[in-house]
């Protein structure tokens, strides 16, 4: 099996350095790239199919190339990588960042060519402090041998590329608050459209693409997108970095074929439920996914099965329910989460998820009433896709939709019982 | 246009705009909070949704925001929609979840958007059964109240304060339901179009300071048009009235001229109406007089010989006219400098003769390229610079329009443009408050800005005659403004008589005309300094020198100074001079000033609040003011005094005007330039019967109930179609005659949509005022060929230039308690080097001489001062009329302490 994504990991946990990273073939997938057309690398991912690792799924070659290319493309272009990984449950591109920063950077400079970006900038989350010290030290070498910087290995072509450290909020991973916050703004999203491809960072065009994303991009320029559609179980190409937490035997992530079953995942990579302990359901991709419980256990976990399920693989590194934890705490721990996070911005959503959070306190507290149900499913509505201005607030309605059809029970048994009857 | 379909009807929309925009024009109810016609659309509040369908066939149709939506060619939308009405009921239950619900105690209760829009959208239980967030309240300063917990979090403050306004002191903080407007510590804010937030902010937040001081609610307003007399812009206001004082002033919407804004001083200046420095009654040798005396011996004045009278900049064209009237056209002066009104009047010539005309306020908001010579204008003309900051933004918006997108989506076309700017260039004398968003600034003399606005004109057109002796650098700063000008598709050249030179004026016309015979017709605004100024130039009284050569000739036995005071228009020393000259000194005033306590008659006259009249502002905008209050006592406009019903115990010839409109008229036949000035509003035989009170207006029967049971007839008005009353015709009334906006379920003054032919866009019946000055030429003919040379000093003199602000240099405003907190302590600004040349830092004291006057002043060091330059603050005491800009002397001062 491969495993491109993981496969220079060191088992010290030290990052690869430049050395070691050229010595497995590392950059030459920049090399290829610089002697092709821009617009040919751009084809070649939209041939590989791979889609947006942060969440969306977005096919990322369609993306590239609604940048407008040529002599009369508005300039400077940017490319950012969205590394604010601030969704409840998700490591994974922490773990690409900090053991291998070059495969990240290599990603970088060649998507940047693709769309003849002119700077980059690295949002990264301010929580990821080794990540930051990691990607210092491996830009300074990149640029060192020439693979960031000016006229980069002697094609003509310029890329400077920043880092950003987030002062930390977890709007500014949707990718148009992102660019307000990296011009001074404050974090409140874009308007769509116009798409950042036109008018982005500073108005300027901008691509705005997931840590992982960025890192699967080398690989397919090397090895086609043949060989990337491949790697795949389905239809969604490549590999998948996939994360377990929560009360399993062993927590962690593994990169395995876009596609892997749920039942695969949580029984073999990580090791089953705790001895003592059952299953009841997880929220597949982070935590602003609808819940998936035991009839999906064959999920196939790729963006167009997750989907079909009635959720979403999103970030696909999975929070687990057990039976012994109460869901109506895990979510009122999320919605705590998604309502101090609202920007603000639109009214569903400040006022939404602030009185969500009051109700599930106040049923934890053994304070619910009756009628918190219907309010509670009145505002999963209100939260709608559409009705608010971003996409935060109708994930944040994800978790408690689907805990609510699929632990109807243990809600009523909060207000019945005046109690939480886990505590 | 396009046709759009609403609950299936088609209508017609105008397809550049959003559906909101489109919905509210064609007559629809739909709330909203966060968009605004003049800040466009952000899709925060959520409040606009309605249902679009694909087609005739999609009968699911998705919600969409309104205001987020084109009114694009076959758009099909139900606001009926139940899904849709549902979703706004929620958007409210939202919003009101923090809302403390102090509708009773709140100012804004009874003219609330948010009151509105709820009542709209029908909800009406809340069911929220948590705790309110709370937070402090901040000191804004005297002019805004502070009320956080009322807040619905629409960033309609932040969004007009700082994108619209230019102001940076107000932000939001903090997040999800607990965002935070206001300042990063107390204080007051430091905007000078602050006030607009009173409107801006859909509930109670930010409510008027000054209103809170005498609170009456919307309803027990008696109300009236209004024209502000703080500038000569000629902003457009409603001044509300209760138990005979002035409560407050709100924005009366003119779309040419204000538009939805006001400045601060506008806004708050109005208290100067109910100020103890006010005079109520008449006084003869400075005690009360009754009306029998006081007229006796006016008319003996009168008879005594030769009269002559002193006009006013501030007062209406009736009373400048019926003074006129009454001393004859050749007694008759202009109450300004002579330096004032050289300028003014060769400004008015320059607007008659052409080829470039004077634009309204609308349409410098829509110049794409601006060259502001000698003018700082927040300081004088306030709403210009709030237009001005707009106009910025032409050339760079069209890069959106290249790109689709619609320019109604604020936030995307300011993402899209950042800080971009369009050409606007300022030389001025000090730095003015608009330098922030100007392409390149020149800070110097007066006299080499007059060379920089000629050298512009050689630039443009090298058949204007050259500039001798010319920097290298301001040669390329001239060509560089030309150039931008050239390539405008709407040039705006805006000057004014700041700096009292001639000079400036005319290198203002001549860049215009320098545009005009390259074939690129540009606009030429003058910023005049007061509220009639225009109005009085036009008129053409004779210098205010020749009146004082005619006191010292013995042929001035009885002076009648009508709402003036000499001592801010000449050297004190002067003035006393002048007055001490003649024999009888009447003045007529609504203030006490020191021309007033030398006068030995003092006839009280009513401020614009008690009086009716016509001001022409600086475009040459004719338009009519209501009173609103009763005048009490003898108080009474000026042109009754002088012209108006026979005074008791009077033999005054020539009295003959009995109504406003009889004046109106007699202006209208007597002067040609002021022909048509009847057309700004509605005689009172034109137009019925229109109510200063609203339908709801309480206590009519029980306010004077304390004073007798039987309700008082009230007061006739015998000038106007307004009538102290509830009652009003069938006839809505037109623009002109307009007191308040107010409509069915529309009872904030965001009522105004009601009233417009379009959102956003003219009133319906047009926007009140009449254009009196329309240029005669399309072309130049001539140039100005008087260039002045280049500026030496003489000696150790340096050049004393006037200073304006805001807050200060306007005289009645500041005697408004609000406006006075802010005004600045005299000081006097020099930069750093001249002021170690006479060795002093700042806050010292430093003693000038200028002509016949001496002040000691505080050192104020401003780099922005050009060298061998000081400014002086107009208006602001201790600095007289003495005539500025002016050669004067500086030293170190020896008298120590603040100067009084």
């Amino acid at each position: 099996m491969e495993k491109p994504l993981t496969s220079r990991f060191r088992p010290d946990g030290e990052p690869v350095d430049i050395a070691a990273y050229e010595h497995s073939g590392g950059y030459e997938a920049l090399r290829k790239a610089l002697k092709m057309q821009p617009q040919a690398v751009t084809e070649m991912v939209k041939q590989s199919n791979l889609r947006g690792r942060g969440g969306a799924g977005f096919p990322t070659g369609s993306k590239w190339s609604f940048v407008p290319m040529g002599e009369d493309a508005p300039r400077p272009k940017y490319l950012v990588a969205n590394a604010d990984e601030m969704e409840p449950g998700t490591f994974k591109d922490r773990v690409l960042m900090e053991l291998d920063p070059h495969s990240f950077l290599e990603g970088m400079a060649v998507a940047a060519y693709a769309i003849q970006a002119d700077v980059g900038y690295i949002f990264l989350r301010g929580e990821y402090r080794c990540s930051a010290r990691r990607l210092i030290a491996a830009l300074a070498e990149a640029r060192e041998r020439g693979y960031i910087g000016k006229n980069i290995l002697g094609s003509g072509y310029s890329f400077e590329l920043h880092l950003h450290v987030s002062a930390g909020r977890y709007i500014c991973g949707e990718e148009t608050a992102l660019l307000n916050a990296l011009e001074g703004k404050r974090a409140h999203p874009r308007t769509k459209p116009p798409f950042p491809q036109v008018s982005g960072l500073f108005g300027k065009p901008t691509i705005v693409q997931n840590v992982e994303t960025l890192c699967n991009v080398p690989h397919i320029v090397s090895k086609g997108p043949e060989w990337f559609r491949g790697l795949s179980r389905t239809g969604d190409s490549g590999t998948k970095l996939y994360g377990v937490s929560g009360k399993v035997k062993r927590p962690g992530l593994w990169e395995l074929p876009m596609g892997t079953t749920m039942r695969e995942i949580i029984e073999e990579h990580a090791g089953g439920m705790r001895d003592g302990l059952r299953f009841r359901g997880l929220l597949p991709g982070g935590a602003s996914t609808d819940f998936l419980v035991e009839k999906d256990y064959d999920t196939p976990m790729d963006y167009t099965q997750v989907q079909k399920a009635g959720s979403r693989l999103g970030t696909g590194t999975m929070v687990v329910l057990d039976d012994k934890t109460c869901p109506v705490g895990m979510v009122l721990n999320l919605e705590h989460f998604f309502a101090q996070e609202s920007c603000g911005w639109c009214t569903p959503c400040w006022s939404g998820l602030a009185w969500i959070e009051r109700i599930l306190s106040a049923m934890e507290q053994g304070k619910g009433k009756p009628k918190d149900l219907d309010d509670l499913a009145f505002q999963t509505k209100f939260l709608g896709p559409g009705n608010t201005f971003c996409a935060l607030a109708p994930g944040a309605a994800e978790p408690l939709q689907s805990a609510m059809k699929y632990f109807g029970d243990d809600f009523r048994r909060h207000i019945d019982e005046k109690r939480c009857p886990w505590r | 246009m396009a046709t759009i379909f609403i609950e299936n009807e088609p209508r017609e929309a105008d397809s550049s705009q959003n559906l909101l925009h489109a919905l509210l024009s064609l007559g629809y109810d739909l709330p909203y909070f966060c968009w605004h016609p003049a800040l466009g659309s952000v899709g925060a509040c959520r409040q606009c949704a309605v249902k679009q369908f694909r087609d005739e066939r999609d009968s699911t149709g998705k919600m969409v925001m309104a205001c987020m939506t084109p009114a694009a060619d076959g758009t099909r939308v139900s606001i009926k929609d139940p899904e849709a009405a549902e979703f706004r009921a929620g958007v409210i239950q939202g919003l009101m979840q923090n809302h403390p619900h102090d509708c009773p105690v709140c100012d804004e209760g009874g003219e609330c958007h948010l009151q509105d829009m709820t009542v709209m959208t029908g909800h009406w239980s809340r069911e929220y059964r948590f705790d309110k967030r709370t937070f402090r309240n901040q000191y804004l300063g005297p002019l805004v109240n502070h009320e956080m917990n009322r807040c619905i979090q629409c960033q309609r403050c932040v969004r007009y304060y700082r994108e619209y306004a230019g102001g940076s002191d107000l932000n939001a903080f903090r997040l999800r339901d607990t965002v935070y407007f206001g300042r990063f510590e107390d204080g007051v804010l430091e905007n000078e179009f602050s006030g607009n937030l009173v409107e801006i902010c859909p509930t109670g937040v930010f409510t008027d300071a000054t209103l809170k001081r005498h609170y009456a609610r919307k309803w027990d307003l008696q109300m009236a048009p209004s024209i502000c007399v703080h500038c000569a812009a000629g902003c457009n206001i409603s001044i509300g009235e209760r138990y005979g004082t002035a409560r407050r002033v709100i924005n009366r919407y003119n779309h040419q001229v204000n538009g939805y804004f006001l400045c601060d001083r506008g806004r708050f200046g109005y208290e100067f109406v109910s100020s103890d420095q006010r005079i109520r009654e008449c006084l003869l040798n400075g005690q009360p007089a009754d009306l029998t005396r006081a007229t006796g011996s006016f008319g003996e004045m009168l008879e005594s010989g030769n009269c002559i009278g002193i006009g006013s900049p501030r007062a209406s064209l009736e009373s400048n006219f019926a003074l006129r009237q009454l001393v004859g056209p050749d007694r008759f002066y202009a109450g300004v400098s002579d330096d004032e009104w050289t300028v003014t009047l060769a400004a008015l010539d320059i607007l008659k003769n052409g080829p470039a005309r004077s634009p309204s306020l609308d349409e410098i908001e829509h110049s794409d390229a601006v060259f502001v010579l000698g003018e700082d204008v927040t300081n004088v003309l306030p709403l210009m610079a709030l237009r001005l900051r707009q106009a910025v933004r032409q050339q760079p918006i069209q890069k959106a329009d290249k790109l689709k997108i619609p320019l109604w989506l604020d936030h995307a076309v300011r993402e899209l443009l950042q800080d971009e700017k369009g050409p606007l260039f300022i030389a001025a004398p000090y730095a003015t408050k608009l330098d922030d968003v100007a392409t390149d600034v020149l800070h110097a003399a007066p006299g080499e800005l007059a060379r920089l606005g000629f050298a512009v004109a050689h630039a443009i057109d090298p058949g204007a005659p050259p500039v001798a002796d010319l920097s290298s650098e301001l040669t390329a700063l001239a060509e560089k403004i030309a150039a931008a000008l050239r390539s405008a598709k709407s040039p705006l050249v805006v000057s004014g008589s700041s700096c009292r030179s001639t000079a400036i004026v005319q290198a203002a016309a001549q860049v215009a005309s320098a545009l005009a015979n390259v074939g690129k017709p540009a606009k030429l605004s003058f910023c005049f300094p007061e509220c009639n100024s225009a109005g009085l130039g036009l008129m053409r009284p004779r210098s205010l020198s020749e009146a004082f050569q005619a006191a010292r000739e013995g042929k001035a036995d009885t002076v009648i100074i009508l709402e003036n005071d000499l001592f801010r228009r000449v050297a004190s020393s002067e003035a006393a001079a002048f007055l001490k000259a003649a024999r009888h000194v009447v003045a007529l005033d609504q203030v006490k000033t020191s021309t007033t306590a030398a006068a030995e008659l003092v006839l009280p006259v009513g401020t614009f609040a008690e009086t009716d009249g016509t001001l022409v502002n600086h475009e040459g905008r004719a338009q009519r003011f209501f009173q609103t209050l009763v005048a009490e006592g003898d108080v009474r406009a000026g042109w009754r005094w002088l012209g108006g019903d026979p005074l008791p115990n009077s033999s005054v010839k020539g009295r003959k005007w009995h109504t406003l409109d009889e004046i109106v008229l007699a202006i209208s036949n007597e002067m040609p330039v002021l022909a048509g000035i009847e057309h700004a509003a509605p005689s009172r035989k034109e137009f019925g019967k229109v109510a200063r009170e609203p339908s709801r207006y309480s206590g009519r029967t029980s306010m004077l109930a304390n004073i007798a049971v039987s309700e008082p007839k009230p007061p006739e008005d015998v000038d106007s179609a307004l009538a102290f009353s509830m009652e009003s015709g069938p006839q809505a009334p037109p623009p002109a005659l307009t007191p308040f906006f107010w409509a069915p379920g529309w009872n904030s003054i965001q009522s105004v949509n009601k009233f417009q032919a379009e959102v956003g866009g003219p009133l319906r019946g047009g926007d009140p005022g009449v254009r009196l000055i329309e240029p005669q030429q399309q072309t130049a003919s001539s140039y100005f060929s008087e260039i002045p040379a280049v500026f030496r000093l003489e000696g150790d003199a340096w050049l004393l230039v006037p200073c304006f602000h805001i807050f200060g240099s306007e005289e009645l405003s500041r005697l408004a308690p609000g406006i006075s907190e802010l005004e600045p302590r005299a000081f006097i600004g020099l930069n750093a080097a001249d002021a170690a040349r006479i060795g002093v830092k700042t806050g010292e004291q430093i003693t000038v001489a200028v002509g016949n006057s001496t002040y000691n002043l505080e050192a104020s060091l401003r780099p922005d001062v050009p060298q061998g330059v000081a400014l002086i603050p107009s208006g602001i005491p201790p600095v007289d009329g003495a005539s500025l800009p002016a050669q004067g002397k500086l030293a170190a001062s020896t008298v120590h302490g603040v100067t009084q």
